[in-house]
């Protein structure tokens, strides 16, 4: 594994630690005061410092590294995280994304903004705080001796003084006046499984100031029931500094889930700790450690020494031995610095969570790339194929109904239909990532607009392929923003209409029927339908005298070129909004839908497939062929009746549907599939709305059905070819074309079918 | 095996043949994937006459050539006793329909013979890459890319 694919996983893991971090903080936001919460958006904030050191991103690092300070005010409580702390760190939280992509993308940043953050996070952390070194409100001032626990057996261990009096802490003057503190430092295994090593910690802790260090051996058992990979010691300290707890915290950052550690001020300077306990202080020299490759050695030979003075040789041997053991680990892991450190600490997260609540613990995942996972629903979708094809010519040859086969042929369907269902299920992801997205866009427009606006997420949970999630981000911000800007009203307007100064916008996803429903709704003014109508009629969308529902003038919102706001503003208003919206969910084969209730509020409903591999069409017959219409771009199906049918000009024709002229258009003629055009009395006409919003009656020979279909790629072995959208394959093995609506009803209007006009056919 | 490993060191190459009405031609051994019997094809709007329409391989969407009618000879109609040819061509893959598939032919690069001075039009020039004297008969080489040039067909 080189570098950069370490860099890689470690701005994979940003990914996901911003997100913790984002939805932590938007907990935080709703009132939700659970430490939990504080000390995961703190170890969020936390890991990606830690991994961005290692690879030296400094921007990152210091920019985390100010956030982390406050953050942990807030986690010690000493800082309240009010409303305007959060929004301070939220903004943070975006700035950090924003350098995080910089650094993966070597993009720039709003350098300005991130140093504004610096200064109001630093406020934060300092102005309103007590200092960190006056920090515990009771320091505990009994002996050591005291809180020491009892050694566990009796094998004649006693704890040992180190001096680290020849290291290079010495350098620093000690001085009277500064507070000793009381270390107690209980490492569990889990520190050296993760490639932590006491020694190094204990030799950063004594750069901070004078130091004493005994180590307590009262739990080291006999050899014969030594686990070589457990931790037996632990170490008191008494450290002299004037850096205050926050620095030795510091020291202990990554090993701090993984360790016990006390850390008290003592008063009475004197006092050593351990001093009543009977012991002999070794000195030795930690400053070997600085040579790496001479750790091992350096420290078993320390190791043996020490033993060797407790007269206890077989201990010894298996001190020795834990500690090289540990030491291998050590070494192994300095090699891969990064990777290790950030998922130590969310695996000493985990566990700390797990303590609290066993049964959130976290499911295994596994990362896998996506290209397999197609693969696989590649293959499935041939097995459910082939699977309808073998049903279809036993049917076929079936004379005297052999049960047995059809027994099995039925389970056969039912395990191909669960497969498929699991396959899918791989793919599916929580929409939750786009959701998170959004508050970010909603707190920047809100900023911009001057409104005060609220976001509400339910659902995020919902599950939707991943092809669908990244392409919904794109309509969805669309749609924030108009919700925003047009819909919410400014806070002055609000008040005087009865409502709070804060809008609302509520971002809902949920299942339906086979479908992913998503929401969006505000609680603004609604839609000024007078002003709608009026500028469909400045813009000639609609006659000045047009009779339309409400429904229908909502919707006129949807139309290329239609924007209300009075003045153009940089969020939204150029005009390119909805119609752009209502074309790329309809891409995706969904549709949208708008309701407003004046002073209520708008609500957008979208209704999107939960995947793009397989579509909802109506089978359909077109001279001889068989055709797939995607399902959603069909508002109605009629038979027509002769005294429908009006001929208009040379060889147009329109069909009457409830007093409005709608364009007939002939599939067979417009894809050369007949010289002539059929008679529409004879055929089905579907009712099709396109991305111009206009409706056009699509003939057809006949309706064979309704069904799920798996799309395939035309492109693949053949070329794009106007009109058709993809292609699939049925249950006879035959492969049938799936239409693309847009491009025929284009090709109506007199434009030549051309390639560009084809929907994005997935497959 | 050992017959093909023969050829190997002979530094021959393996051909197939195959009938298109009253002629052969023949193709290199490797772009060849599989051959299989004619199914009927679902057609193609606005497809050059020459595409049959598209069928389906185990999942994958295959246009169906005539190469009959590729070659400018009569429009084949396909029957069951046709076969399909599938073959890749490029990144692409096609099925080629073809009378019947005659042989088997290992040849030297000598054996070779330039296209003879009777073909006229430059499209015939640019797929025939010579003709081979087989038990009489007389083998056209065919090189599938000329035939499907990318440009074109992307076009088409």
């Amino acid at each position: 594994m080189d570098m950069n694919e370490i860099k890689e996983i470690f701005f994979q893991e940003c990914e996901e630690q911003l997100a913790e971090l984002e939805s932590g903080l938007l907990k935080l936001n709703d009132g939700d005061r659970d430490p939990e919460t504080v000390n995961a958006v703190f170890r969020a904030v936390h890991s990606i410092k830690g991994g961005a050191g290692a690879f030296g991103l400094d921007d990152l690092v210091s920019f985390a590294h100010v956030f982390e300070t406050t953050l942990d005010c807030v986690r010690s409580n000493r800082l309240d995280p009010g409303p305007e702390v959060l929004k301070v760190m939220l903004k943070s939280a975006d700035v950090l994304a924003d350098l995080t992509n910089a650094a993966r993308d070597g993009g720039s940043v709003d350098e300005a903004r991130s140093r504004q953050l610096i200064k109001e996070l630093e406020a934060l952390a300092n102005g309103e705080v007590p200092q960190a070194s006056a920090a515990p409100a009771e320091p505990v001032a009994k002996p050591v001796a005291a809180a020491a626990p009892p050694p566990v057996n009796d094998e004649g261990f006693q704890p040992v003084a180190f001096s680290f009096d020849d290291f290079d802490a010495a350098e620093e003057p000690p001085l009277m006046e500064m507070p000793t503190y009381e270390i107690v430092f209980k490492p569990k295994s889990d520190l050296y499984a993760k490639g932590n090593e006491a020694t190094l910690l204990l030799r950063d802790l004594s750069r901070l100031g004078e130091m004493s260090i005994h180590c307590d051996m009262g739990a080291l058992p006999t050899l014969d029931r030594l686990s070589p990979e457990s931790a037996y010691f632990f170490w008191k300290i008494s450290l002299k500094t004037d850096k205050g707890e926050d620095a030795i915290r510091t020291v202990f950052e990554f090993a701090e889930w993984d360790c016990d550690l006390e850390i008290s001020l003592i008063e009475d300077e004197v006092a050593q700790p351990g001093e009543e306990l009977p012991m002999q202080p070794v000195p030795f020299d930690l400053s070997i450690l600085d040579d790496e490759p001479a750790i091992s050695v350096g420290v078993v030979e320390e190791e043996e020494q020490l033993a060797s003075r407790q007269q206890d040789r077989d201990a010894a041997v298996a001190a020795a031995a834990t500690a090289s053991n540990v030491l291998q680990m050590a070494q192994s892991a300095t090699r891969a610095p990064a990777e290790k450190a950030a998922p130590a600490a969310s695996a000493a997260a985990q566990s700390a969570a797990a303590q609290q609540a066993a049964a959130s613990a976290a499911t295994p995942t596994i990362r896998v790339d996506l290209d397999r996972v197609d693969r696989l629903i590649n293959l499935v979708g041939e097995l459910v194929i082939n699977q309808a094809m073998l049903s279809q010519s036993v049917v076929e040859n079936d004379t005297n109904g052999t049960s047995s086969i059809n027994m099995g042929l039925e389970e056969l369907q039912q395990l191909t239909r669960e497969i498929q269902d699991s396959v899918m299920a791989i793919r599916a992801q929580p929409v939750k990532p786009v959701f998170q997205r959004m508050s970010r866009i909603v707190r920047e427009i809100a900023d911009m607009t001057g409104k005060s606006v609220r976001l509400i997420t339910e659902g995020e949970n919902t599950e939707v392929d991943k092809t669908v999630i990244d392409k919904l981000a794109e309509p969805l911000t669309h749609m924030i923003r108009n919700a925003v800007d047009h819909g919410l009203e400014t806070p002055e307007k609000r008040l005087a209409a009865g409502k709070s100064a804060e809008g609302t916008v509520r971002l809902t996803a949920k299942h339906r029927s086979g479908r992913i429903v998503i929401e969006l709704a505000d609680d603004g003014a609604g839609i000024n339908r007078e002003k709608v109508r009026q500028k469909a009629i400045d813009n000639d969308l609609i006659a000045a005298d047009a009779n339309l529902s409400d429904e229908e003038i909502d919707n006129l919102i949807f139309h290329a070129g239609f924007s209300t706001a009075d003045k153009i503003s940089d969020i939204s208003g150029r005009g390119v909004g909805m119609d752009v919206v209502k074309r790329s969910i309809q891409a995706l084969g969904g549709r949208i839908n708008i309701s407003s209730k004046p002073g209520h509020g708008s609500v957008f409903t979208m209704s999107l497939p939960l995947t793009l591999a397989v579509l909802d069409g109506m089978v359909v017959t077109v001279a001889n062929q068989t055709l797939v219409v995607p399902l959603t771009a069909i508002v109605e199906t009629l038979q027509p009746e002769a005294s429908a049918i009006h001929s208009f000009g040379a060889n147009q024709r329109l069909i009457s549907i409830r007093n409005s002229f709608c364009p007939l258009v002939d599939v067979g003629r417009i894809l050369n599939f007949r010289a002539i055009q059929a008679n529409p009395v004879e055929g089905v006409a579907l009712l099709v709305e396109s991305e111009g919003g206009g409706q056009r009656a699509l003939m057809v020979d006949a309706i064979q059905g309704q069904r799920q279909v798996v799309i395939k790629s035309l492109e693949a072995n053949y070329t794009h070819v106007p009109g058709i959208a993809a292609a699939t394959i049925l249950g006879d093995g035959r492969v049938a074309l799936i239409l693309d609506v847009d491009a025929i009803v284009a090709a109506s209007r007199g434009q030549s079918l051309k390639p560009e006009m084809s929907l994005a056919a997935a497959g | 095996m050992t017959y093909a490993a023969k050829n190997l060191t002979t530094d021959g190459r393996e051909l197939i043949a195959f009938r298109v009405g009253a002629q052969e031609f023949c193709v290199n051994i490797m772009s060849v994937r599989e051959i299989r019997g004619w199914t009927p094809a679902t057609s193609m709007p606005h497809a050059p006459s020459y595409v049959l329409g598209v069928i389906n391989l185990r999942g994958a969407v295959l246009p169906i050539v005539d190469l009959s009618a590729r070659l400018g000879m009569t429009p084949a109609e396909p029957t069951v006793r046709h076969v399909i040819i599938v073959a890749q061509v490029k990144s692409q893959v096609v099925g080629l329909l073809v009378d019947a598939v005659s042989d088997i032919l290992t040849i030297t690069d000598d054996k070779i013979q330039p296209t003879p001075d009777v073909v006229s039009s430059e499209f015939e020039k640019s797929f025939a890459r010579g003709v081979l004297a087989i038990e009489g008969r007389m083998i056209c080489l065919i090189e599938l890319e000329a035939i499907f040039p990318q440009e074109e067909r992307e076009a088409a």
